[in-house]
């Protein structure tokens, strides 16, 4: 899907409107606001402690935003306040919901170490989506054939390459159909020669039109796939724009030193 | 000599196995009881709302700070007092007495809750957040995570500490052997009396626990290993 194609379509994938989260004193996310349409990819990036994964855990409720809106495909999640005035979802079950149409991949991979990789896939589509289990494990197969993992079926995490797990990881992702893919520096634990295999496989699911939100450090990555880069700095959206303006001719001072600090590595 | 351990008549070799048979029961069903009471006291530890916390807390405190013997005489004769105050309100004049058994089960998994409770919310703790992020992540709700992933997970931490409380709750049945319910101790004790021969009794009472203990210890290597499926694999 073009860039175009995408934006015809009115309703954006995600959509999050003035996000604040405070951890303590430590505000984290200073009313950030962000959209992303349907089949766009929207790298994060921006230095450690920008607030990179905690906006990102924030669209999938992982973190509880204190204040903000947040639309997935139009629907918002609805909050309230608890009797210490502090935000909570007002409903768990339409969070459960949102979180079943928004994948998310975590850097340190997360597979579920007491399951083999079959199982860590069907997990979830049969357990919380009802899907009957020859046809999970079908699917889990095909996922695993495009992943380039249908030897490891059978093995356990503990048993594979981080290249390895990270890309089982991504097929248990997409076991439950997601509409919105959020990948958390899904390369930084990796080896940098096992950094490829895990890129390729993200760069299949761009090309198939898949929306994704991408925080990642590998600049050269975001380049390519991403249809809108976005830096956050101390928690603020200091400068948005496409891969080309953006690293090409970056407007503010903070984004041109970061852009050289990250080039240089 | 073998014919004081012999079956039947003459012999205490039936009394000693049916004593065996006893300590097994209590501590079977002292155990389960102190599991189950393990499961909810740590659950109100890691999560529950204050006034249950503190239930919590006072319980394993009190429980594992008194001597076993002490929680079995207090249950005794509270029990008593109380179930015979109840049967008053119920117009029931006369007096209670517990049933030995009763006692014995119910103070003994007492202490073993309280002990498997600290087991099993360390075990709960040493799960790494992320396994269960992956869940929310997936849309996966409270109950279901808690079945299908946190509790495979802690019983993996679990097992060894499950396995020390078993050996305890074990031990701890003799103790119950003071209110004369007729479990091995109390075989052992009542045969080495009236025979004059209290060494060989207690040296075979020994014997019987030993076994019981090995026996266990196997199996519950057996399921540790089951546990760590998928753990072990990749450091052997
Ligand atoms: N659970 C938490 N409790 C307290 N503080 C937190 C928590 N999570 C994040 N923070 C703080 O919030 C700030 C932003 O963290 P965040 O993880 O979002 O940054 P990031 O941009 O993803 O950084 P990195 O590139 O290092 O991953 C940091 O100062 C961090 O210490
Ligand atoms: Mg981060």
């Amino acid at each position: 899907m073009t860039l175009s194609a995408a934006a015809a379509k009115s309703v954006p994938a995600v959509q999050v409107e003035g996000l604040h989260k405070r951890f303590g004193e430590n505000e984290v996310l200073k009313g950030v606001s962000l959209s992303a349409a349907q089949g766009e990819v929207v790298a994060l990036i921006g230095s450690s402690g920008s607030g990179k994964s905690t906006l990102l855990r924030c669209i999938n409720l992982l973190e509880t935003p204190d204040d903000g809106r947040v639309l997935i495909q139009g629907e918002e999640i609805a909050m309230k306040k608890d009797r210490a005035g502090r935000a909570q979802p007002a409903d768990s079950r339409q969070v459960d919901r949102i979180r079943q149409r928004c994948g998310m991949v975590f850097q340190s991979f997360n597979l579920w170490t007491h399951m083999t990789v079959l199982e860590n896939i069907i997990e979830a589509p049969v357990h919380v989506l009802g899907r009957n289990r020859e046809e999970a494990v079908a699917r889990a197969e095909s996922l695993l054939a495009k992943v380039g993992l249908s030897a490891k079926r059978d093995a356990y995490p503990s048993q594979m390459s981080g290249g390895q797990q990270q890309r089982a990881a991504i097929a248990r992702m997409l076991a439950m159909d997601p509409q919105v893919m959020l990948f958390d520096e899904p390369t930084s634990a990796l080896d940098p020669e096992l950094v490829g295999e895990v890129l390729k496989v993200m760069r299949d699911l761009a090309n198939e039109g898949a929306t994704m939100l991408l925080v990642t450090h590998e600049m050269a990555f975001a380049r390519e796939v991403s249809h809108k880069v976005v830096f956050l700095h101390q928690g603020r959206i200091e400068e948005q724009g496409t891969p080309d303006e953006l690293f090409g001719n970056p407007q503010s001072e903070r984004c041109r030193q970061f852009l050289m600090r990250e080039g240089g590595r | 000599m073998l014919d004081l351990l012999s079956y039947g008549a003459t012999g205490w070799g039936d009394e000693l196995l049916q004593g065996a048979g006893m300590t097994l029961l209590v501590a079977v069903l002292a155990y389960l009881i102190g599991l189950g009471a393990g499961c909810l006291t740590a659950a109100a530890k890691l999560s529950g709302p204050l006034p249950l916390r503190w239930l919590a807390a006072t319980y394993t405190t009190v429980v594992r700070g008194v001597p076993a013997l002490l929680v079995i005489w207090l249950l005794f004769y509270g029990g008593s007092g109380l179930v015979g105050w109840m049967a008053g309100l119920f117009g029931y004049g006369g007096r209670v007495e517990l049933s030995a058994f009763a006692v014995g089960v119910a103070s003994v998994g007492l202490v073993s809750g309280a002990y498997a409770a600290e087991v099993i919310r360390g075990a709960v703790q040493a799960v790494p957040k992320g396994q269960l992020e992956a869940a929310r992540a997936l849309g996966m709700h409270r109950l279901l995570i808690l079945r299908r992933i946190l509790a495979p997970q802690a019983l993996r931490y679990a097992l060894p500490g499950l396995g020390n409380v078993w050996q305890m709750t074990l031990k701890d049945t003799t103790l119950v052997s003071v209110v004369s319910l007729a479990e091995l101790m109390r075989q052992a004790y009542v045969a080495s009396g009236s025979t004059r021969q209290p060494f060989l009794f207690y040296l075979v009472a020994a014997l019987v626990y030993l076994v019981i203990t090995t026996l266990s210890e196997t199996g519950f290597r057996a399921l540790s290993r089951r546990a760590d499926r998928g753990v072990r694999r990749a450091t052997a």
